[in-house]
């Protein structure tokens, strides 16, 4: 029988040399004449350990990991093939403690199957909730959805359903689903690893949400940074067009819902609905007021459901298993599961997916197992560029949007930037408002003018000028940037600065000069 | 002569693929990258074309155009490197990494090497922040860097 050796397309495994991993191990099954084919899978999200290969044995999938195009001779010789012990190995891939703690239910077949093979997809449970789909009423399918408690993962934690209602609801000749994985936010790479690691579960996501709300035209809008995912996500649609989940019978059910993928350019205030919204339409990027609502006039001024890859993504197993078994993980008003992606200096990095509340300090400890640098943890930034940073005092924060809040943060997307002891958190406040200054749209003034005014204040502070005085002076810019701004970009730029300087007030002290005795 | 004469083959080029891509929903960005992908760069001489077109004026093509930070007015070096500059970088070095390339190649984020080479940008986030931290050269990604993983690409784009 043709042994099966996987080695991951992500393009984390391909930054890491997963390419030349995959292109020296077909050359030596050739050479060698062994009877084995190499499967292209996504990433099972430990990338620490990336290239992480595995190979099929009677006994499940045996991991070795991380290896390099060098390490594939003697990997042969210890005999991979029948998952021969070997220094790189690791065991059996499921039972790897930070793949085991997981609960995988977005992420179930991501790094399992062949991302581009439908088969495998159905073979894992994929189109069962299409199908369930199919045949229920539109009402009956946006009911589960607003059951199971799903809610917007790209951040705001908008109830999922009842967007899909408002939609349903709305009256209009034409509407669309419009799938954010805009993904601009340091510290998060969910969707990117869903578009490059099972794209058919968000393709399978969108025609529910079409057939749920009306819509029969969906677009993916992602970033020009994600070559890889674009690939995938173009490649898949081809594929399940011509097999008929997608087109104007989805799936002979005589609905149509059709997609395409759609290129950003580099502007990360694209991530933002509205300005998303009118970068599909070919303008700026620049921010809408709200209301309209996109449910009511969205993309070309119709009725448009707007959600992130997660969201979309986690609907299929919702229609498949049932709003009760999302809903009954999780805590409060956070339910299902949320995919956290833990990242920068932490020695476990990578995706881990899990039921609403466990500790911040539980995450980064444990599953992180402290910093990379071996040095303690100063700091972690929660949320992307406009997330609070969190000192090691609201470690027991449970992961749940609410009590995020309540301590003046937010999950967001749900990514973890974690920081030793060497960062300073001035700089990090002053990069906090450069970002800002960059990326604003320019529309409302407290964003565009208050970013760069708080660069200038935090270069003060750092020169010692005044600091008392300029330290007031950033409190109060921020309250205006958070109150004032039109959209998250300037509003939510206060989170990280004002965090840095209430919990870490120490680097907003500045220097002590040296002055002349006398 | 300072009379600017608009280069015939842009224009012709343009046309064709503004013609192709002109039934997408909104067609606009789509035909800036394919631009891109041709020339390298988005010609002044585009501008006109796609203005007549999609009926818009020129002001607003323009505005879209260099609203973005992916579309260029002017030709990149041969090769183009992309150094993520986000915090899960920073975390692991980022900032000490672009002093060192700066310093090996002789210029600052935005500007190409004399001899044509190597054009330097800033990116933020190619989303390898769990393997930080990450470059990008002729979209190809690369991550983990260290000073002598950078050293090496460099010298790869310098070719």
């Amino acid at each position: 029988m043709t042994v099966k050796i996987y080695i991951p397309r992500d393009a984390a495994a391909i930054a890491l040399g997963a390419e030349k991993v995959a292109k020296a191990m077909a050359e030596a099954i050739g050479a060698r004449g062994l009877d084995a084919t190499i499967v292209r899978n996504g990433s099972r999200g430990m990338h620490w350990l990336e290239p992480l290969v595995e190979v099929e044995t009677a006994d499940g999938r045996i991991a070795y990991g991380p290896v390099r195009a060098r390490d594939v001779t003697s990997l042969l010789d210890a005999g991979l093939l029948e998952g021969g012990d070997h220094a790189l190995c690791l065991g059996k891939t499921e039972e790897i403690p930070f793949l085991k703690q997981q609960t995988r239910l977005t992420f179930a077949r991501c790094g399992i199957i062949d991302p581009l093979s439908l088969d495998d997809y159905q073979a894992h449970g994929g189109l069962t909730g299409l199908r369930n789909a199919i045949a229920m009423a539109p009402e009956a399918i946006v009911a589960q959805v607003t059951e199971s408690g799903l809610r917007g993962r790209g951040g705001a934690g908008f109830p999922t359903g009842i967007k899909w209602k408002t939609v349903l609801e709305a009256a209009g000749a034409r509407k669309y689903i419009v799938c954010n994985a805009d993904e601009g936010d340091s510290g998060t790479f969910a969707d990117r690893m869903i578009m490059e690691g099972d794209p058919f579960v968000l393709i399978e996501g969108m025609a529910i949400a079409g057939i749920a709300t009306g819509a029969t035209k969906g677009f993916i809008y992602t970033r020009s940074e994600y070559p890889h995912a674009i690939a995938a996500m173009a490649e898949a649609i081809e594929i399940a067009r011509k097999a008929g989940v997608l087109g104007p019978s989805v799936l002979g059910s005589g609905r149509a819902f059709d997609m395409e993928v759609r290129e950003g350019a580099g502007a990360y205030v694209c991530g933002e609905e509205t300005a998303l919204l009118n970068s599909l339409e070919g303008k700026r990027g620049i921010v809408r007021a709200k209301p309209p609502l996109p449910a009511h006039k969205g993309l070309f001024d119709c009725p448009t459901v707007i959600n992130n890859v997660i969201s979309l993504a986690s609907v299929p197993i919702i229609m498949d298993k049932g709003a009760a078994y999302y809903r009954d993980f999780g805590m409060g008003r956070s339910r299902g599961t949320i995919p956290i992606q833990i990242a920068g200096n932490i020695k476990h990095a990578g995706l881990f997916e899990t039921a609403f509340g466990l500790a911040l300090g539980e995450i980064i400890d444990h599953i992180g197992g402290g910093t990379a640098s071996g040095r303690p943890v100063k700091a972690v930034q929660v949320g992307g560029p406009l997330g609070a940073y969190f000192p090691r005092a609201l470690f027991d924060t449970p992961f749940d949007y609410e009590a995020f809040a309540a301590r003046d943060g937010l999950i967001g997307h749900a990514g973890i930037v974690v920081f030793d002891d060497t960062v300073d958190m001035l700089h990090q406040a002053r990069f906090a408002m450069e970002f800002c200054a960059v990326e604003s749209c320019g529309k409302c003034t407290p964003c565009r003018i208050g970013s760069t005014r708080g660069v200038e204040v935090a270069d003060k502070i750092a020169a010692g000028i005044e600091p008392e005085k300029n330290r007031e002076l950033l409190a109060d810019l921020c309250n205006t940037m958070k109150f004032g701004s039109l959209c998250a970009l300037g509003g939510f730029t206060p989170y990280p600065v004002m965090s840095a300087m209430t919990h870490f007030p120490d680097d907003f002290q500045p220097a002590p000069r040296v002055e002349a005795a006398e | 002569m300072n009379i600017h004469q608009p280069r015939t083959d842009i224009a012709e080029t343009t046309l064709a693929i503004v013609e192709e891509l002109k039934a997408l929903e909104g067609p606009l960005l789509p035909i800036l990258h394919e631009l891109q992908q041709e020339f390298g760069y988005v010609p002044q001489d585009c501008l006109p074309v796609i203005a007549r077109e999609l009926n818009l004026s020129r002001a607003e093509v323009y505005g879209v155009m260099t609203f973005y930070h992916d579309f260029r007015e002017h030709p990149a070096g041969r090769h183009v490197l992309k150094l993520c500059r986000a915090e899960a970088c920073q975390s692991m070095g980022g900032d000490q990494l672009a002093e060192r390339a700066k310093r090996l190649l002789g210029i600052d984020f935005h500007q190409t090497t004399p001899d044509g080479a190597v054009t330097l940008e800033p990116v933020y986030c190619l989303g390898l922040c769990s393997c930080a931290p990450s470059a990008m050269l002729d979209g190809e990604v690369h991550a983990r860097l260290d000073a002598t993983d950078l050293e090496a690409l460099v010298q790869e784009a310098r070719r």
